[in-house]
Formats: structure tokens, C-alpha cells, sequence
């Protein structure tokens, strides 16, 4: 936690750089005749000071604690004995990871090769340098951005406008954290991705037909030939999907239209909330539910019809999917049905129009491009939903478009091949990342497309 | 124009003096003062409340509107004369709170009564807006609506004249003929309004109600808005909500002044201009307050 | 108008099938909402009915005698010594003593069973709260095996499930019962102790505290970054092409599947800042950035309600852009502001996908006590219970589903009561 007590270390530095900025232009303001002659208000001086001090040696904390662990590594890894000296990169990792075990002492030293220990102790030196220089330097530039915002101090000088410059550039970073959020998934999706298809040849993963990540993990080993056909894992996406939408749509749809067309204030008030509550719970107690009651209920009662319906079907986990979206789509759907002006609901029940017919003929059709885009949202939340499906659809890769059958889908096999120690180059976890960038791809597509739509059905309105 | 109407028989419309009043207080205003009942009447209203919750919108107002009239209904804003108008075909229906009293007949039929349908009640009591408010569809869409709901048309050319009639009457066919197909939210505000009018008047109603049709409009376009009110009672009963004096004056045969939920007074329109009976009426008119 | 009065015909003829139909839809639209309101009720019923047995565990009173030379050691002082200390020889031995016809390997076996194998440990224990038990006798409840528990409780409830059991153990069962030596027990261990491979053993206090942890860090980087960030787009940003593209991407990665998030974390904070798997630094940074859209556009609307003549009369008075942000703006949407963040908590307590990528899922049984140890959250406990084959372990999820429930029925209804008292109409 050493690097907890060097950023405690800067802030208390920052605040000591605010009392002393502020002192200092109250000090000499005084002969001044009071700090009505400063052009900022005392504390904009110190916190000026305190922005030269602390601003920064963060900056350089963050790039210290971004750089010195591959430096290190790399130098300990450059000065081990021959002997031990990586051949490949595989090798590097697992050398690079016995190392940092034994210097953290995770691993016992007892009975390691006397190269190995001297490289942990080698790291460990390293390491100690690098904190106590890192101190003494962020240590140094605190100190003399203290001194450089003092040193400014004067009762002409504008701290005011500089202070709140630097203010807007710190917000506007916190806004583009989005930006690099989204910047970062691409990157770390895409670049994953280039590298297996460089293994797995782009047409043959999107048109692929059959689906068996199994991949030797050394070169000789029996039945090393995966295959990445993922088409399998789309029809099942969409299988699952399409339950879930089969179920969420017409219930989530009529609940909207009943609550705010016909139902009382009351019973509003409290179905509206009720029905929200689905929403509120975490998708792995949907997981559960659909696992353990839902699917066997479905292969009982298919018994009984004397229909065989897996106990991972796609129907169990597609439509307890459906159960918690119902509430995304009556929400979203009652939004733009509320947004539809009470003059169309007059205009047309003056024309003698029953409320079904109102709602049917004018209403639905007034609200449509909101509740396309509605549905559009919810079904990139369906391709999208990870837990449920993990544990109630199955793991075999089946084509097939019987909703009784398991199937599996893109994030089941995220998770699947993903999750348990895979070494990270594999072309089977590869694999995950090339399913995540269709995933990410298609539910953007989605989302940028339903939110112009409904953003555009706002303005129509508004 | 052969109406199969059950004439009530009419009491003699009761014998009204006019009270002096001095002062523009109404609370205890009892009677409506003028000629508020017809001889051939197609709706009747008798001591009519209306209630928002606790609050009374409308106090006792009897009234009757003549077959083929154009009544107008002015006072000062939030006299209760749209709320009373929306009774009539018992828009009202649609707020919560809102709670009618008393009797509203058409053709002697007690329009409140549980055995009526609100849908047949308003196909034969049509409405026209503040705010035009044409569908999101297209013209001939907006038109048809009401012929297709009710399932007046029995066929595809059936409903082609409908719709080609109904706006000829409201005087929009000229104007958008060559475009039945867009979207009728692209038309002017006056077209709007005309559209609005034909729509309603696409289903033959007996009677059309009219809030503040053209408050919305630009001079030009109530003109024609006015214009067409004025054919239109030929064959239509017409009641008309207004806050300008001069509407009221130029469309109406007969004029009611609503002040604070009563109704103060109803005399033909020219008497009510020129001559009004009630010290109110005449404060009103003559820009007094309002 | 003879018109108007055929109308009138075909409209009366209409009118039954009309209404036919708008009862129709109205029923349909109660079928909707009942529907909706029944799969709650069904849910919970559900999850309560499996988990309430799980609050209870059973435990067997044996007649224990804490023999030094049994255990195998010398003193209760020496570390090594109780670690490498044969525990399990005291219940083991106090069985044979309450069964003394019991003999043959296999029936020993069966019959040293009926008993938690991490019984021997809390004997251990509690030899060491009180020394002076060394070799006294002493009458102990002793947590009973999780098969014996799953058979005694649905014996109990007249449906007995005895599919692991022999007959000898059922046996064996009665005896205790007829005799009072079988009961059930407040399971404390269920909020005491970590994860365990032992369904009788195992609690989700480990669970508990790492998601308290992760929520933590969570909540530390979320609220003051999103704040910020709602802040500089709704007083600060000029209306730009650059504007518009940072609310494009926030509203995207609202809507961007969680799963991805967990993709980014594995990808860049373990693959390439090489931050360890599991702990609950990684786990926080990932629920950050998934959070962060939500309470941008929470604060975002909480800003937006403030009305601009506050702000007016503040710029009137002289004062800069950020005195009017920072006395007027930011107080007056504050509780907007924690609502948002609640419901953005909420949202990242029961969140599990993206923990699953960054290792968050693996067996741990310790509990954590920092931002760098090892650690799972309890959404993904629920995950690896529902995993585990063990009958038993379908009671323990549900009781962990209900504690997951309770923890964010109450952060909801806070949410809710604060935004009832402190927001304000305009």
C-alpha cells in the first residue's frame, strides 16, 4: 500500500501549499488596506499554490505506477543467468511470474534454483530503489510547484481565472473518460481480435459452421485442430433472444399501454413500482431461477406433453430472460406513450373512437418510432445478457432453431473460455475477444440506432 | 334535412326578468336572464353542475341549443365555458376528477344515462379543437378515420367519397388533392384546423362542438375558419367556444355569456351586441374586464 | 339527413362488436400487468421458500472428551503443533462412544459422515478459548454433515430426500432424534465464514466484505467522476461536435453489454497494467467505468432541474461560473446526485459478468481486508454455489440471493426516501 501513503503524502502536501497561498495573499493584502484589494478572493490564491504542488507530482505518480513494473521486469528478466533466460514469450511470462512470486514470497524460497532467488532478490532491490526515488522526486517537484505557485502570489495577480481554467480542463477530462472508455473496449477487443484472425482466418470464424474451441496446449498433443465457425453461437444468441423478445415485448407493451391508458392514479402507483422491481434484481438470480425452477418445471411439463425438452433449453433461459425485460420495455414504452400529446387521445375519442381503438389507430402508430427504438435497446440487452444464460442455456454449440434443444451462445462462450487459468495468447481465448468485438459491434449498432430514434421521437414532441 | 327526431315537449320557457345588478358580483346570481330555450330544440340542458373534485366548475346552467343554430359561447377566460362544451358529448369523461350533474339530453335521449354508449354519443356530437390536432397519418388517413372506425364505408370507393365530401365541406379539397398522401401534420395551421373539421364532419355528426377553433389561427386563416362555420349551419347544429367578441358576432345566431361557472344571459347575437339585458353582458362586452 | 341517420344504423350495429373488443384489450392489458406482477410474487416466493432453511443448520450433541494423546499433541501453545493436531479423532471417537455396535471400516466411515468434516477445527477452537478443557469431558452440539442437514430438515418438513444417505446413517438419524441429540440451530457460520467446498462450513462473509469493498472503490471514483463530468456538460460545455460526441458515448456505454466492461478489464488493467486477477481493486476500476454512465446522466438531470433563474440571479450578483456551480448548483442537485449514485451502486452490487473475466471468480475462502487481497463479491458467490453439485448448496444460494435482495431493497428504498425529502419542486 505504498503508493496509498504517497498520494495521502501529496494531498496533505496540496493542502499545506493551499493554507500557506492563502496566508501569504492575506498577509499582503493587509497593508493593502484589506482583501478587497486582491483581485481573487484569498482562496483562489492557495488553491493555485496547492494545484502547482500537487497537480504535478499526481501526474507523474500515475505515470510512475503505469511504467515501473515492465521496466523492472524487463531489466530483472535481461540479468537472470543464462540458464534460466526465456526462449520464447511463453517462457518469459512464466519465468516473469515465478520471479515476482518469490520476491512478494508468495512462492517459498526453500529449494529454488540459486538463479531463480537471485533474480527475486534482484527485483526486490530494484523495486525499493524505485520507491524511494519515486518519493524523493515527487517529493522535490511538490516542493518546488509550492514554491513557483508562492512565489506568484501578488495582490495584481489574476489567480482567479486560472484557477478555474485548470478547474474546466480537470472536469472536462472526467467527461472524456467516456470517450476513453468507449476508445479503450475497441482497442482491447480489436486488438485481440487481429491477432486471432491472424491464427483463424476472418471468413471462416463468421461463416463457420461448427463450433469446438478445443485447442491443444502444446503442439503435440492428440486433436490440436479447434474449429472457430461461430455461427452456431449467433443462432443461438438469436434463438434465446428471440424467446426473450417473444416474451418481454407483447407483456411489457400491453402492461405500458394498460398502466397509462387505463388504469386508475392508484393502481399505478403502486403497479409501476411493483413491476420495476423485476428490473432491480441481478441477472445471476435470474440465472438461478431460470436454472434450478424454470428449466425443470419446462422438461416436467414437456414430459407430460411427452415433448423432450432439454434441461438447458433455450425456452427456460430465453424466457426468464423475457420476465426481466418485460420491465425495460413497459418503462421505455410508457415514456414515449406518455410523451403522445392528450390532443391525438382527444382529437380521436371525440371522433367517437373506443379507447382501444384510439390506443390501436392513433396512439401506438404516433408512439411507433419510440417503441422500435425501445425494442431495438431491448434486444441489445437480450444478445447482451451474460448470466442467465451462463447458467440455465447450455455449453454445446448446437445449430439449431428448436427452442426446446440447449444452445449456446456469444457470452456464454466468453465466460467459457475466458474464465479458469487459459494462457492468454491461445487462440481459444483469442477467441473470446473476436466474439466480444462481434458483440460489441452489433449491440452499438443496435444502441446508436435506437437512441437517434427515440431521440429524435423526443424532439418530435417536445 | 328530415330529422326522425322525438320533439320534447316543450315547457314554456320560463318568464325571466331582469334583475339589476350593480355590481359584478355572481354568487348570487340565480337565473340565466334572456331567451335560453328554443322551441326546436336538438339539445337540451337542465340545471347542468360540474364538479373538478370539490371545486364546481359550472352552477346550475340551463340551457337549450336550436336545430341548425350556430350558438356562440363567450365570457372571460376560465368561466367554465370549454368545460361545460366538453359535457356535451361527454369529453369530460376522460378526466378523473371531473364529475357532471344534472341533465344534458340530445333528441330527448338523456346522454348521461348508463344505457347510452359514449361512442355513438360523440360519432353523432362531433368536436374541433383549441389546437388543431390532425393524427400522425396522412390526409386521407385523418379523414377516413372516423368512417373507418365506425365502419361507415362499405368499400374502398365509398370511402374515397367520404373523404373526397368531407373536405370539399370543410374547403380543403382544392388545396390538397394532389397530396391525400402526406402526412397531415405538413399542412398550415388554418389547413390543420379545416382538416380537423372535416375529419369530424366525415362521420355526418347532428351536432359539432367547437372550442376556440380558431385561437390558434392567424386572421387570414380564421377567416376561412369563419366562412366555413357559416356554411357549415346549413346542415350542421353548431356550438361555438370563443373569446373574441367579434367571432361570436360575425358566425353565431345566438349568443350565451358565461361568468365565473353561470351562465348570466342568452339572447340572439345581435340583441346581445347591442343591447345586452344583464349589467354583466354588457361590462363584458363592452371591454369592462375579460 | 338521411345520412346522417344511416350512419347512425351502421354505427348502433357496430357498437357490440366494438365494445367486445375494447373489453377485449383492456383484459389483455390486466393479463399484461397481472403477468408481470406475478413473476415478481413467483420469484420471491420461490427464492424464500428454498432459502429460508439455510438460516438453520443442524447440529448433533456428542459427549466430547478433549485427550490429549488423541489429538496428538504436547502443548496448545505451539503453532505447529495444533496445525498438524489429529482434530478430528475427538468427534471421531466421540461417535463411536454414542455407537458402540459400529464396527467395519466402511460402516465407521459412513458413520463418521453424519459429522461436518471441518468439525475437528471448531472443537480445535474451542479447546483454545478455554485450555482448561484439556481432558475433560463436555457434552457439544457438533455441525452435522450438509447431506445429514439437506435429509434432517426435509424429514423434518415430512418430505425426507434421503438419496445420499444409507440406510444405517437414517438409522443412525432416528436414534439421535428419539433421544434429542439431533437439532436444528441458528446457521452462524452462514454470515461468519468464507467460502467453503463444505456447504455446512461455508458463509459469505468473504463475499460480503469483498463486495463491500469493491463498492467501496466503486463509489470513491464513480460519484466524484461522474458528478464532474455532469457537471462540465451541463454548465461548462459549448454546444460542439465534440460535445455531442461525448454524450454519444455515454449514452452507448450505458447501453453497452456488461460482459464487454469485463473484456476492457481483463484486457487492460490485468494484461497490461498487470494488476493481479481477483482482487478488488481491478473488480472496482471495471464497475466504475460501467457505473459511471448511469450517474452521469443521473447528476445530468438532477443539474438540469435546477431552474436557470438561480443561476441568473447568482451571475447577477457578480458571482463567477463556479461560484454559481459550487453554491448554488451543486447544493440544490445533490440529492439528485446520491440517488443516482445509489441506484448506480445498486446496479454494481448485483453486477457479476464483468467480474467473471477479471477473475473475480475464483475459490476463496479467506476473507478479504484490503483493496489487494484476493477477493469474490457475493453476485458471483451466488454464481458458484448455484455451480456446485452439493444439495445443500441450492438452500445456501437462495439464502445468499435473499441477503443480495435485502441489501438492495434497502439501497432502493433509500434512494427513494431521499429523493421524496430532499428534492424539491420548482
Amino acid at each position: 500500500m505504498q503508493a496509498t501513503n504517497i498520494l495521502i503524502l501529496i494531498i496533505g502536501l496540496g493542502a499545506f501549499a493551499f493554507f500557506l497561498g492563502r496566508g501569504r495573499s492575506i498577509a499582503l493584502a493587509a497593508p493593502l488596506g484589506g482583501i478587497r484589494k486582491l483581485h481573487s478572493l484569498p482562496s483562489y490564491y492557495g488553491l493555485h499554490a496547492a494545484l502547482w504542488c500537487a497537480l504535478p507530482s499526481l501526474f507523474l505518480l500515475g505515470m510512475w505506477m503505469m511504467f515501473d513494473d515492465p521496466l523492472i521486469n524487463s531489466i530483472v528478466v535481461k540479468s537472470v543467468a543464462s540458464e534460466i533466460a526465456p526462449t520464447n514469450s511463453a517462457s518469459y511470462n512464466l519465468l516473469l511470474n515465478k520471479i515476482s512470486n518469490l520476491a512478494d514470497g508468495i512462492l517459498p524460497r526453500k529449494g529454488e534454483n540459486a538463479a531463480l532467488v537471485a533474480a527475486a532478490d534482484h527485483m526486490i532491490s530494484l523495486r525499493v530503489v524505485s520507491r524511494w526515488s519515486l518519493t524523493a522526486l515527487l517529493l522535490t517537484l511538490s516542493s518546488l510547484g509550492l514554491l513557483w505557485g508562492w512565489s506568484r502570489i501578488s495582490a495584481s495577480f489574476r489567480a482567479r481565472p486560472v484557477v478555474e481554467k485548470v478547474m474546466q480542463n480537470i472536469l472536462l477530462a472526467c467527461a472524456c473518460l467516456a470517450i476513453f472508455t468507449t476508445v479503450g473496449i475497441v482497442l482491447s477487443v480489436l486488438f485481440e481480435s487481429i491477432q486471432f484472425f491472424r491464427s483463424v482466418p476472418i471468413f471462416d470464424f463468421v461463416f463457420g459452421l461448427e463450433w469446438s474451441p478445443q485447442m491443444a496446449i502444446r503442439e503435440d498433443q492428440v486433436g490440436s485442430s479447434g474449429s472457430f465457425g461461430a455461427v452456431p453461437l449467433f443462432v443461438g444468441t438469436l434463438l434465446v433472444s428471440a424467446v426473450a423478445m417473444v416474451v418481454a415485448v407483447p407483456i411489457g407493451l400491453m402492461s405500458a399501454i394498460y398502466l397509462a391508458e387505463y388504469a386508475s392514479k392508484s393502481v399505478r402507483a403502486y403497479a409501476k413500482p411493483a413491476l420495476e422491481i423485476l428490473a432491480g434484481i441481478p441477472t445471476v438470480v435470474y440465472g438461478f431461477f431460470a436454472a434450478l425452477t424454470v428449466a425443470p418445471f419446462l422438461r416436467d411439463l414437456g414430459a407430460s406433453f411427452g415433448l423432450s425438452v432439454s434441461s438447458e433449453s433455450a425456452l427456460a433461459a430465453g424466457g426468464v430472460m423475457g420476465v426481466m425485460i418485460i420491465p425495460f420495455i413497459s418503462s421505455l414504452a410508457d415514456d414515449v406513450i406518455t410523451a403522445v400529446p392528450q390532443s391525438m387521445r382527444d382529437g380521436s375519442l371525440a371522433m367517437g373512437a373506443t379507447q382501444s381503438e384510439t390506443v390501436r389507430r392513433v396512439i401506438i402508430p404516433a408512439a411507433l418510432p419510440g417503441i422500435v427504438g425501445g425494442i431495438m435497446l431491448a434486444i441489445s440487452r437480450a444478445i447482451g445478457e451474460t448470466m442467465i444464460v451462463v447458467m440455465a442455456a447450455g455449453m454445446a454449440a448446437k445449430l439449431t432453431a428448436n427452442p426446446l434443444e440447449s444452445v449456446t451462445t456469444v457470452t456464454v462462450q466468453i465466460v467459457t473460455l475466458l474464465t479458469g487459468d487459459q494462457e492468454f495468447d491461445s487462440p481459444k481465448t483469442l477467441a473470446a475477444f473476436a466474439l466480444g468485438l462481434m458483440l460489441f459491434t452489433v449491440t452499438l449498432l443496435l444502441n446508436i440506432f435506437a437512441l437517434h430514434i427515440v431521440k429524435k421521437y423526443r424532439e418530435q414532441y417536445d | 334535412m328530415t330529422q326522425a327526431i322525438t320533439a320534447e315537449k316543450k315547457k314554456p320557457a320560463k318568464k325571466t326578468t331582469a334583475k339589476a345588478v350593480n355590481s359584478l358580483d355572481v354568487s348570487d346570481h340565480k337565473a340565466t336572464v334572456g331567451k335560453n330555450f328554443a322551441d326546436n330544440a336538438k339539445m337540451t340542458m337542465r340545471n347542468v353542475n360540474v364538479f373538478y373534485d370539490d371545486k364546481q366548475a359550472i352552477h346550475d346552467v340551463s340551457v337549450d341549443i336550436a336545430k341548425n343554430e350556430v350558438i356562440a359561447m363567450i365570457g372571460p377566460s376560465g368561466c367554465g365555458k370549454s368545460t361545460f362544451l366538453r359535457s356535451l358529448n361527454r369529453m369530460n369523461d376522460t378526466v378523473d376528477i371531473c364529475r357532471v350533474e344534472g341533465q344534458i339530453c340530445m333528441d330527448g335521449e338523456d346522454l348521461y344515462s348508463p344505457k347510452l354508449d359514449v361512442v355513438e354519443l360523440r360519432a353523432r356530437v362531433g368536436m374541433v379543437f383549441q389546437k388543431p390536432n390532425p393524427f400522425p397519418k396522412s390526409i386521407y388517413e385523418n379523414v377516413a378515420y372516423g368512417p373507418k372506425i365506425h365502419g361507415l364505408a362499405d368499400s374502398r370507393v365509398d370511402l374515397d367519397e367520404i373523404v373526397e365530401n368531407s373536405l370539399r365541406k370543410a374547403g380543403l379539397w382544392e388545396e390538397v388533392k394532389e397530396r391525400l398522401h402526406q402526412a397531415g401534420t405538413g399542412l398550415s395551421g388554418g389547413q390543420q384546423q379545416r382538416l380537423c373539421i372535416a375529419r369530424a364532419i366525415a362521420v355526418s355528426p347532428e351536432v359539432i362542438l367547437m372550442d376556440e377553433p380558431c385561437s390558434a389561427l392567424d386572421p387570414i386563416a380564421t377567416a376561412k375558419i369563419e366562412e366555413l362555420i357559416e356554411e357549415l349551419s346549413q346542415n350542421f347544429t353548431i356550438a361555438i367556444v370563443t373569446h373574441s367578441m367579434q367571432q361570436a358576432a360575425r358566425v353565431s345566431h345566438r349568443t350565451a355569456y358565461f361568468h365565473l361557472g353561470r351562465l348570466i344571459e342568452v339572447n340572439p347575437t345581435e340583441q346581445v351586441f347591442t343591447m345586452p339585458e344583464h349589467q354583466l353582458t354588457e361590462a363584458y362586452i363592452t371591454g369592462r374586464f375579460g | 339527413m338521411t345520412e346522417a341517420l344511416n350512419n347512425l344504423g351502421k354505427i348502433k350495429k357496430s357498437l357490440s362488436r366494438r365494445n367486445r373488443a375494447e373489453r377485449r384489450f383492456r383484459w389483455y392489458g390486466r393479463m399484461a400487468v397481472f403477468i408481470g406482477l406475478a413473476a415478481v410474487m413467483v420469484l420471491f416466493t420461490d427464492i424464500i421458500s428454498k432459502g429460508q432453511g439455510a438460516f438453520r443448520i443442524t447440529y448433533i450433541e456428542l459427549e466430547v472428551t478433549y485427550e490429549q494423546d488423541r489429538i496428538g499433541i504436547q502443548s496448545l501453545t505451539d503453532p505447529e503443533q495444533l496445525a498438524t493436531g489429529n482434530w478430528e479423532a475427538l468427534y471421531k471417537a466421540a461417535l463411536r462412544n454414542e455407537f458402540t455396535e459400529v464396527s467395519g471400516r466402511r460402516d465407521k466411515r459412513k458413520l463418521y459422515g453424519l459429522i461436518s468434516s471441518g468439525a475437528g477445527f471448531d472443537l480445535k477452537d474451542r479447546l483454545l478459548a478455554n485450555p482448561l478443557l484439556l481432558g475433560a469431558t463436555e457434552n457439544v452440539w457438533i455441525l452435522a454433515d450438509d447431506d445429514i442437514d439437506t435429509y434432517y430438515k426435509s424429514w423434518l418438513d415430512g418430505e425426507p430426500y434421503a438419496a445420499r444417505m444409507s440406510t444405517k446413517q437414517l438409522q443412525w438419524i432416528d436414534e439421535l432424534h428419539a433421544q434429542g441429540k439431533i437439532r436444528l440451530q441458528f446457521n452462524k457460520n452462514l454470515f461468519t465464514r468464507g467460502d467453503s467446498r463444505e456447504p455446512e462450513q461455508a458463509g459469505i462473509r468473504g463475499a460480503v466484505m469483498g463486495s463491500l469493498l469493491t463498492l467501496l472503490l466503486t463509489l470513491l471514483l464513480s460519484f466524484p467522476i461522474g458528478v464532474s463530468a455532469a457537471i462540465y456538460l451541463e454548465e461548462f460545455a459549448p454546444r460542439n461536435r465534440w460535445t455531442d460526441f461525448i454524450e454519444v458515448n455515454i449514452n452507448n456505454l450505458a447501453a453497452v453489454p456488461s460482459i464487454i466492461f469485463g473484456l476492457l478489464g481483463l484486457a487492460i488493467f490485468i494484461n497490461f497494467f498487470h494488476i493481479p486477477r481477483s482482487v478488488p481493486i481491478v473488480g472496482g476500476l471495471v464497475l466504475t467505468l460501467m457505473t459511471l454512465p448511469t450517474i452521469i446522466i443521473t447528476s445530468r438531470a438532477a443539474i438540469k432541474s435546477v431552474p436557470p433563474s438561480i443561476r441568473e440571479a447568482a451571475l447577477g450578483m457578480g458571482a463567477s461560473k463556479y461560484q454559481v456551480v459550487l453554491h448554488h448548483v451543486l447544493p440544490l442537485s445533490l440529492p439528485g446526485m446520491l440517488t443516482g449514485a445509489i441506484i448506480g451502486m445498486a446496479q454494481a452490487l448485483g453486477e457479476s459478468a464483468p467480474l467473471l473475466m477479471i477473475g473475480m471468480v475464483a475459490f476463496i475462502v479467506d476473507i478479504p481486508a484490503g483493496f489487494s487481497d484476493p477477493a469474490t463479491v457475493l453476485p458471483v458467490q451466488i454464481f458458484l454455489w448455484a455451480d456446485s453439485p452439493e444439495r445443500a448448496f441450492i438452500e445456501k444460494t437462495s439464502a445468499a440471493i435473499m441477503v443480495l435482495l435485502s441489501f438492495l431493497i434497502v439501497m432502493n428504498t433509500v434512494a427513494v426516501w431521499l429523493r421524496k425529502r430532499l428534492e424539491r419542486r420548482w
